[in-house]
């Protein structure tokens, strides 16, 4: 562990433990909230008035601005479940496993966006709020994908098995990551390819690129709010007959 | 630019703000729902243990 600073492990360790997480991300939470609200104002700001129309979709692109930050947080909050349930697998640790179901339903919220916004950009653009494209099927996979870890999460009462079985639900899902990613080069259909993520010669121009990624980076920030306050009940429930819960309960009833 | 302009987006406001407003009523209801729930919980704990005490 020479690799790793001693203080960057030691906070880890810390985090690890229930009471310290649920205190330390009280504390953090102003904060977050502070970022994310300055993200999203200037991201809003930038993307829906400073912007100018696309040369040929005019206004309706402005959707971009929601569609493709919701899409790419839909794809990084899997590959974080998996992670995380990986790690619940291998070493054990509560935390992981918390994170990861916590994630769940974020990123089920983030995949229907992705679904919605796309489908209302494409009614005005292809003529069809749907075509069985595989862009759009993989991504609809995707919502499945999370749907089923939040129901059969759901379905077992001891929740550290549950745990495990999501895990594995999560990681032999994560083959659909890249047929998401890639499906638009693979397959010539209708859905266009990357216009951003061509890091060396993006194909749209910067006063629409930064707003998109000012975007990108509120999501990101959303994305850590909303976890930690499911994994903070998930983390209370699930340590409601430890003594730093029942202190907790007792002085929120004061 | 003026506000009525900005509403209708070039004819596509119907487009543009339903994909906002579902957006938004997603991302509210993930951060809104777990803090409910949490409290909720906090208070069945506290009466829980109040009815142990005595």
């Amino acid at each position: 562990m020479w690799l790793i600073p001693d203080p960057v492990v030691r906070f880890f360790h810390r985090m690890a433990s229930p009471p310290h997480f649920y205190a330390f991300t009280e504390r953090l939470m102003p904060w977050l909230t502070a970022v994310f609200v300055l993200l999203l104002g200037c991201g809003l700001y930038g993307g829906l008035i400073l912007a100018p129309p696309d040369y040929q979709q005019g206004d309706s692109y402005r959707i971009i601005y929601i569609h493709v930050p919701a899409a790419w947080m839909s794809l990084f909050i899997y590959v974080v479940m998996a992670v995380t349930g990986a790690i619940g697998l291998i070493w054990r640790i509560k935390l992981a496993e918390i994170v990861m179901i916590s994630s769940a339903s974020i990123g089920a919220g983030f995949t229907f966006i992705a679904l919605v916004t796309g489908s209302l950009w494409g009614k005005p653009m292809w003529g069809a709020w749907w075509v069985w494209d595989a862009r759009l099927t993989s991504e609809l996979i995707l919502l499945f994908l999370y749907l089923g870890v939040i129901g059969l999460y759901g379905a077992i009462d001891d929740k550290r098995m549950a745990s495990r079985a999501v895990a594995i639900l999560a990681l032999v899902g994560v083959v659909n990551i890249p047929i998401i990613h890639y499906s638009v080069e693979w397959w010539n259909t209708l859905h266009q390819g990357p216009t951003v993520t061509k890091l060396d010669k993006p194909s749209i121009h910067v006063t629409m690129l930064v707003p998109l990624l000012l975007m990108a980076l509120a999501f990101k920030v959303y994305y850590l709010i909303a976890m930690i306050q499911h994994a903070r009940v998930e983390l209370l429930q699930r340590e409601r007959n430890s003594q730093w819960v029942k202190n907790i309960a007792a002085g929120s009833a004061k | 630019m003026n506000w009525q302009e900005f509403f209708a987006m070039g004819g596509y406001g119907f487009y543009v703000w339903t994909a906002y407003g579902i957006t938004f009523i997603v991302l509210v209801a993930n951060v809104v729902v777990p803090i409910v729930q949490r409290k909720q919980f906090l208070r069945q704990q506290a009466l829980k243990q109040q009815r142990q005490d005595l």
